[in-house]
């Protein structure tokens, strides 16, 4: 390893990174723009599910129950409907996601039985705003059957009857359960991983394409001194890239930041090394741009978005697919961040993701120096 | 003029295919990530990882418990001996939720008041936590109803609970079972249509630009709109193949139904390949180097995808994202796509998202040639 070569090579890189300033626009501005059109739109929180009512009977106690369905902020009354044609073509179109319908003898029967139904019709095409909807609807009617039960034991002269058992319950590190909390860190990593990518998944392939590589052959180089002088450019890069995101998530979105910035510095830098390798393992392995771009895009975008833990559970998948997020390293990330920011881990506590990312930078580190072959074949 | 259509198309469909790694990058990788994702993305809580901590020792306490092993939602990590038990398995996230019995639990039962359960959830993923929380509701509820009416069956000799109750009885249409992979698998669908084809498509051009073709190309007789046609129509045959071979892994293997009509369906994508090969006209109008095209590419797809109500309802996004989504030719692709296979319906409800697509693909075209041709000047 000579130093004198090393910085050679990424004088040489940082110069046609220079020269292209739209690229490092890009690179400069992809997080900022990201960050803050991203950030608003990550949120799962549902609130004001479009409502449809039918209501069959008209009778005091119908029109209390949907009052009650009125009155929330979970959902908006968006229409009456007169009829089932009109029940159909409403949740066909889109008009509503949830119609409740009461039948023609919901009042007589609660009076004469004590118990009634009503029905509730779900638009179960997004099955996760579908089953939060419902829950909604059910707590509706249950503070309602409580009503209903208050005033017929107030009537009847007898003591209410107690819920045996209340339930008291905490949250633990996202107290106000908003989605932003968990979903931003999350989004930070994976802006940061396609911008890895995307800085250098085409360093190499571009010297192969343009024919300058037989320059670099010529040189007394080593592999090793190629690989470092090209990725430390794109290193200082990525940490202007994740200082911005990191800053925007804790300062524009009030993410809650418990841990230390120094924790949160060093895993930064770790993944920024391991993102930026898994690009120049990409561009080392495949010699047409096109090819690159295809890989890094398959690697990155979908992978970090649905693998990643981001927003999607990890542990509710199918024991195989869990297997196959170990190797998506922004998983490791992801629980870092999600540590360092809402519980306040230190790194001690993060040994386990730490340690995988560090095997990860490793096992990169030495495919990419062996791909690297200096011959013209 | 056709002659000359032909005659690119059908060197770009040599270079595409033109040795085995390329074609095996068109086929293979979208099977693979069909059949990962399909998995990977849902939001759906089967099993909730508990730590149980019983101070009270008794009866109707691990009569409770029994209630949540029965339940089917809930799986027993561990049973802590005290609070610090609790703390720690929580902070190293091996239980999402701990539920605290605390002693005197069940003599408060016995005398007719309201016992206290603790539930502690870790918020880190609030949706996750809620759904949980919902689940601890329903057990909890189940067995407070079995208690009271055993209780007022013992207490007042032999009186049967007579409580006035309303029910809810849910119908889920077009997913009756509540299953993510139907609400999943069709997004992946449009998803992996827009990254591949609007990366082939610019890359496709900037690369003839970049490596010098593309002044070979303009000193024959052909006219840029012919050379545009010629350019993007294997794009447009590429990506009708991959929908069909993707739609096909979503159907046989993931078994999720087709009610609509295919003959909308191949209308609606050919819309959305129009507006993609559009978008990705236009980023290469822009760029001059592979490198910028890739660089752009991410900078317009990935607001895309996270913005198009692929995982994020477009309903809980700030107003102004809502309507930037308008002009997101996947925005309506998927809601489409979504209709065609879970809800049937036809036309007559799809009409308006098939009209935005066609004329966002008109606009998108119009502007993506006038550029080409001035940026060939």
């Amino acid at each position: 390893m000579n130093v004198v070569r090393l910085g050679a090579i990424a004088r040489k890189e940082l110069l046609q990174v220079w020269r292209d300033p739209r690229s490092l626009m890009i690179a400069l501005l992809l997080p900022v723009v990201q960050m803050l059109m991203l950030g608003y739109g990550v949120s799962l929180d549902i609130k004001h599910v479009p409502l449809c009512t039918l209501d069959r009977e008209g009778s005091q106690q119908s029109l209390a129950l949907l009052k009650a369905f009125e009155s929330t902020q979970y959902f908006d009354v968006v229409k009456i409907l007169a009829n089932d044609r009109e029940l159909t073509a409403a949740i066909d179109g889109g008009t509503c996601r949830i119609a409740i319908v009461i039948p023609p003898d919901f009042s007589q029967r609660l009076n004469d039985s004590g118990t009634s139904s009503i029905q509730a019709i779900v638009d179960a095409t997004d099955d996760n705003t579908a089953s939060v909807a419902a829950g909604y609807a059910q707590a509706v009617v249950a503070s309602f059957s409580q009503q209903v039960q208050l005033y017929a034991s107030s009537v009847q002269g007898r003591p209410a009857v107690i819920t045996p058992i209340a339930i008291q319950s905490r949250v633990w590190f996202n107290e106000d359960l908003e989605s932003k909390n968990f979903i931003i860190p999350g989004l930070a990593a994976m802006i940061l991983a396609l911008v890895g990518a995307q800085l250098t998944s085409l360093t190499v392939s571009r010297e192969w394409e343009r024919g300058t590589m037989e320059l670099l052959i010529s040189t007394p180089v080593t592999p090793m001194e190629v690989m470092l002088g090209k990725l430390l450019p794109y290193f200082g890069i990525g940490l202007i890239d994740a200082g911005i995101c990191i800053a925007l998530a804790v300062f524009w979105f009030q993410v809650p930041f418990r841990g230390a910035f120094l924790t949160l510095f060093a895993t930064t830098a770790l993944f920024l090394v391991v993102v930026l390798g898994i690009g120049y393992l990409i561009s080392v392995s495949i010699r047409s741009q096109l090819g690159a771009s295809q890989i890094a895009l398959l690697l990155t975008m979908l992978p970090t978005t649905l693998l990643s833990g981001y927003a999607f559970p990890i542990d509710q998948m199918p024991a195989p697919i869990q297997a196959l997020t170990y190797l998506v390293h922004a998983r490791y990330y992801v629980t870092i961040l999600k540590g360092v920011f809402l519980k306040g881990l230190d790194l001690v506590q993060l040994a386990a993701p730490i340690l995988a990312l560090m095997l990860y930078a490793a096992v990169i580190a030495f495919f990419a120096a062996r791909a690297f072959k200096k011959t013209l074949d | 003029m056709f002659d000359r259509i032909i005659q690119i198309f059908i060197k770009e469909m040599i270079e595409l295919t033109r040795d085995k790694w390329a074609r095996f990058r068109l086929i293979v990788p979208p099977i693979i990530q069909m059949l990962v994702f399909g998995y990977a993305a849902t939001f759906e809580v089967f099993n909730v990882s508990t730590v149980i901590l019983d101070r009270d020792h008794s009866q109707e306490s691990r009569d409770l418990v029994a209630h949540f092993t029965a339940s089917g939602r809930f799986s027993i990590a561990a049973y802590a001996q005290n609070e610090s038990d609790i703390t720690r398995i929580i902070d190293r996230g091996e239980a999402a939720i701990a539920i605290t019995i605390q002693p005197g639990f069940a003599e408060l039962l016995r005398k007719g008041a309201t016992a206290p359960v603790q539930v502690a959830v870790d918020g880190t993923n609030s949706n996750t936590a809620l759904i949980a929380l919902g689940y601890v509701g329903q057990v909890v509820a189940a067995f407070s109803q079995e208690y009271a009416a055993d209780f007022l069956h013992r207490t007042s000799g032999g009186l049967r609970l007579r409580q006035a109750s309303v029910t809810i009885d849910q119908r889920p249409w077009y997913n009756e079972d509540t299953n993510s992979r139907w609400f999943f698998v069709p997004g992946v669908i449009g998803t992996l249509t827009l990254t591949l084809i609007v990366n082939l498509t610019a890359f496709a051009i900037v690369r003839e630009r970049e490596v010098g073709t593309l002044e070979q190309i303009m000193v024959t007789p052909i006219r840029p709109i012919e050379f545009i046609l010629g350019k993007t129509l294997p794009f447009f045959v590429i990506g009708l193949g991959e929908v069909a071979l993707v739609t096909a892994v979503g159907m046989l293997w993931f078994q999720v139904p087709f009610n609509g009509n295919p003959l909308v369906m191949l209308l609606g994508t050919s819309l959305f390949l129009l507006s993609t090969l559009a978008l990705g006209l236009l980023i290469s109008t822009v760029c001059t180097t592979q490198q910028q095209a890739f660089a752009t590419n991410f900078f317009v797809v990935n607001p895309l995808f996270t913005l198009s109500g692929f995982s994020f309802p477009i309903a809980s996004m700030p107003l102004a994202l809502q309507w930037f989504s308008y002009i997101n030719p996947l925005r309506y692709y998927l809601i489409l796509i979504r209709a065609c296979f879970l809800k049937g319906v036809g036309l007559a409800v799809l009409w308006p998202d098939l009209a935005a697509l066609a004329a966002l693909a008109a606009v998108l075209l119009t502007a993506s040639v006038l550029r080409f041709r001035k940026s060939l000047d």
